[in-house]
């Protein structure tokens, strides 16, 4: 990489969004209910969809983007299941 | 791919968006992991999902437009989703944590849905 301010600025970036990883993880294994550990997951998942964007700059290859929408859609999927889960009990009626 | 110099604006706008969304979010995993009580917390990831996401998806935006060939406009598909997905999976957990407070017999404010209401008396 021949930039001078990125190449400074992108690990630094790459460092904040895995230490926000690492808070979630903490609230992830902390919470008190099952309520907070879910927002934590998917907090963690909104982080590593981030994550995913920023190493797409980093590495300078657009292939990450596909990463970070499977992520997101992951994400979207798996955190309405279980707050369904926690309302209803069951996933599905 | 050939190591090409980026211009100066280009390095300054996208280090600038860059730094900023990965700090939006840390500070709302730090407000997740600190605030006290979940209706407080709750409210710490929307920053993440708004002006986090949004100043990260302008730098790659930006980035991959005038290096690559062409308007790259595929990460506004990711914002656009999660500003779509995020509010329906937060009123979902809202609406969850309200729930289990309300069996457990917290004092949070009660059901104003009639509907809602039959539905839980009849299982």
């Amino acid at each position: 990489m021949t930039s001078p301010i990125l190449s400074w600025a992108l690990p630094i970036a790459l460092f904040l969004l895995v230490a926000a990883m690492v808070l979630c993880l903490a609230r992830l294994l902390r919470g008190p209910a099952a309520q907070d550990r879910v927002l934590a997951l998917d907090c963690m998942y909104l982080n590593g969809m981030l994550l995913m964007l920023a190493l797409g700059i980093y590495y300078g290859s657009a292939n990450y983007f596909e990463a970070a929408m499977l992520i997101a859609l992951l994400g979207f999927a798996s955190s309405t299941a279980m707050a369904k889960f926690l309302l209803r009990g069951e996933v599905i009626e | 791919m050939t190591p090409q110099a980026l211009p100066l604006w280009l390095d300054i706008a996208v280090s600038v968006l860059v730094l900023a969304g990965a700090a939006i979010a840390f500070l709302g995993s730090l407000g997740l992991l600190r605030l006290k009580t979940y209706f407080e917390r709750v409210h710490a990831p929307a920053i993440i999902a708004t002006l986090g996401c949004w100043c990260i998806m302008h730098a790659t935006l930006v980035y991959f437009s005038v290096m690559g060939d062409g308007l790259a406009l595929h990460a506004l598909l990711i914002a656009l989703f999660v500003a779509v997905t995020v509010p329906v999976t937060n009123i979902f957990l809202m609406r969850a944590a309200l729930f289990r407070a309300r069996r457990t017999g917290e004092n949070v404010p009660p059901n104003l849905s009639r509907t809602a209401d039959d539905h839980v008396r009849d299982f």
